[in-house]
């Protein structure tokens, strides 16, 4: 597999903390048996909600459009499981989030997409939002070998922020072993050893 | 001196990945239909096979119709869904209690109630409620659908090890005052994220004394505290409970297994990463009146007002008032509801159905109330005819339904519509969850539900209880 090393990328700022799974995907869309097609109805409810009062859902801005960068607050991903989520967010381009923090399941259906979950501190997300809001073409550089996010205007450059992601997931991700399973193939004897001495497997 | 994580952790270790990732053998994978036909797809296209096919039981929940069941199905996308695992259990081997089983049921119900659930194993599924097996003592937690496709082919993840919070319950719980009183309690004060990068170990005596169908409601939401595990050490309580279940083990073999499961509890001068304490007695029967479920109060307790919270909070409070229709600082009392839902993986056993039904005995539900009792397993309804229940709850005016997921997620027929309120016995009150956009959700107990249903509005369900309506 690929490494992934620095993910570049305009920003999408999608503020609101604990932002669950539903949201990202609603259950009636997990009625299939595939993930095709997931990416149309990304947050499609709270899309309508921002429609209905005549506001416009940051997925739906067209100043965002292809953007690859996720901004968004605390708990991200909250909620059930499902892999539909960051199904949905990467199949629609989004490759790399930076939050405060992410819920743990999501952030490793995440890792397992090839899609980093990077956190950083809450003052330095919320001013990401800002500028992105304001400077939708700024260009969010996520580099996982430093660290941190660059970000970098058309007129100014703004900087860079330090950005945290769990050692072993960022091994797995620059070392292109996010997508683990023939490396939890590579020893089927110490799988079966493993088994062996549970005494469950044979009361 | 280890905890039980430290030692199921370590029992089931298979080697350090070079990510630096814990290879983890996993003792029992639970499937279902929505989150793993693209994990056998994914197995398929990369040319593996399932490994262990004895060590994964499959099961049909999250949308199957809980009213006309007959196949096939009128919702054909849930016809296909069904028909997909079928076909990926037949090809591969796995056993699939399906609905003429007669053990179908929600994945966290039927696993405990066939003996399959035990201490001391690791147990994934593609469903975050999979923390609900901790209280036998496991380690339960759910994955992702890559994970599951993961899981058959090698039987193992690749995983990080969770720090332990012990959560001490002293004190005893008032009448009226149920589990799920308790977790919800626990979520309000810890926080929706408090528990991430920790394990929920839940003891003392409140605990102690609780039977395995509420240990399973309070593990049951831990992931809704952003806890991945939660789990109760494995004693007298567990061992009954798992003595003669068809796929616990018999005999002798039952002597051997009761001595090791035992043996995995928690040293008692362990040290635990944190530490927290909880009166039971000064908990009260407990509402969500947000959209998430950290956000509860007291039924004697008027709703929190968004001027007094920090201001980081006070926007995502108001929100969810605003979402709610509720208005800060009233009483949540005598808040209307249009539908009552009693079921889930949280409260859908036999002791939540007993006590919904000995509120509704006797009483009707309120005029422009839609009620349903949605079994948890097939083995529960079965259980709760026997002893009547279904008739109770016909006669007082609830729906009988077949068992399944229902309205706690509606991915089958049963969902609010429009901005209708509904008071549920499930664990999520996200916006959206129970099928329409604009649906409102509180959550409490069961028997708040069944009070909730009689009375037309929220209400304190100590009211009815000890008296006949
Ligand atoms: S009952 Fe609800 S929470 Fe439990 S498994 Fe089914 S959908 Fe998930």
């Amino acid at each position: 597999m690929k490494p992934i090393v620095r993910i570049e990328g305009r920003g999408l700022p999608l503020p609101g903390a604990n932002i669950d799974t539903d949201r990202i995907i609603p259950a009636r869309f997990l009625r299939t048996v595939t993930f095709d097609g997931l990416e149309q109805h990304a947050f499609e409810d709270d899309r309508a909600a921002c429609a209905s009062r005549g506001e416009i859902h940051p997925f739906d801005d067209p100043r965002f459009a292809g953007a690859a960068v996720l901004v968004v607050n605390n708990n991200f991903g909250c909620g059930s499981s499902r892999e539909h989520a960051p199904q949905a967010l990467h199949r629609r381009g989004v490759r790399a989030v930076i939050g405060e923090s992410f819920s743990e399941i999501f952030f490793g259906n995440a890792v397992m997409l090839g899609m980093p979950c990077v956190t950083a501190a809450a003052e330095d997300v919320s001013r990401l939002q800002g500028i992105v809001m304001a400077a939708p073409d700024a260009v969010l550089s996520v580099d996982l070998a430093q660290s941190a996010c660059g970000i970098a205007g058309e007129a100014a450059p703004y900087g860079r922020i330090a950005i945290h992601l769990p050692p072993s997931a960022r091994e797995a991700l620059l070392s292109g072993a996010w997508d683990a399973t023939a490396l939890l193939l590579a020893d089927a004897e110490a799988i079966d050893r493993t088994a062996a001495a549970l005494p469950y497997l044979r009361w | 001196m280890a905890t039980l994580f430290e030692k199921v952790w370590n029992a089931h270790r298979v080697r350090v990945l070079p990510s630096g990732h814990t290879q983890l053998f996993i003792g029992l994978h639970l499937i279902h239909e929505v989150t793993s036909p693209q994990a056998f797809d994914m197995l398929r296209l990369s040319g593996r096979a399932v490994r262990r096919p004895d060590r994964t039981i499959a099961t049909v929940d999250h949308i199957v119709p809980t009213e006309r069941q007959a196949r096939p199905f009128r919702d054909t996308l849930a016809e296909e869904m069904l028909r997909a695992l079928e076909r990926n259990c037949a090809a591969s081997g796995v056993e699939l209690l399906g609905l003429d089983s007669g053990r179908q049921g929600i994945v966290h119900v039927i696993g405990p109630e066939l003996g399959l659930t035990q201490p001391g194993m690791t147990i994934a599924c593609g469903d975050s409620h999979t923390s609900t097996h901790g209280a036998f003592g496991a380690l339960a937690f759910g994955i992702g659908t890559s994970q599951v496709r993961d899981v058959l082919a090698s039987q193992t993840l690749a995983m990080e090890p969770l720090a332990v919070r012990r959560i001490d319950v002293t004190g005893s719980l008032a009448a009226g005052v149920y589990a799920k009183d308790v977790i919800l309690t626990i979520i309000r004060r810890l926080g929706v994220n408090g528990g991430a990068g920790f394990a929920y170990e839940y003891g003392g005596p409140a605990i102690e004394r609780m039977s395995m169908e509420e240990r399973m409601t309070v593990c049951n939401m831990s992931i809704e505290g952003g806890a991945r595990i939660g789990y109760v050490n494995p004693d007298d309580t567990t061992i009954a409970w798992l003595r003669g279940r068809p796929r616990a083990p018999q005999g002798p073999a039952f002597e051997r297994a009761a001595a090791w499961w035992r043996s995995m509890a928690s040293d008692a001068d362990v040290v635990y990463a944190d530490r927290v304490t909880v009166d039971a007695a000064a908990i009260e029967p407990t509402v969500t009146w947000g959209t998430h479920p950290g956000q509860s109060v007291g039924i004697g307790q008027a709703l929190p007002s968004p001027r007094d919270a920090e201001a980081a909070g006070s926007r995502e409070m108001a929100d969810a008032l605003a979402f709610m229709g509720l208005e800060p600082g009233r009483p949540i009392q005598g808040t209307k509801v249009d539908v009552a839902f009693i079921g889930s993986c949280t409260n859908g056993r036999l002791s939540d159905l007993r006590e919904a039904a000995s509120v509704a005995r006797g009483r009707h539900v309120a005029a422009g109330v839609r009620a349903m009792v949605v079994p948890g397993s097939q083995q529960v309804a079965a259980a709760a005819e026997r002893e009547g229940l279904h008739e109770v709850f016909a006669a007082a005016g609830f729906e009988w339904r077949g068992a399944g997921c229902s309205m706690c997620l509606a991915m089958n027929e049963d969902r609010l519509t429009g901005r209708e309120v509904c008071a549920s016995s499930s664990n999520r009150n996200f916006r959206g969850r129970q099928g329409s956009p604009t649906g409102r959700t509180l959550l409490m107990s069961p028997a708040m539900v069944a009070a909730a249903a009689v009375a037309g509005e929220i209400t304190d369900v100590r009211r009815f209880l000890g008296t006949r309506g």
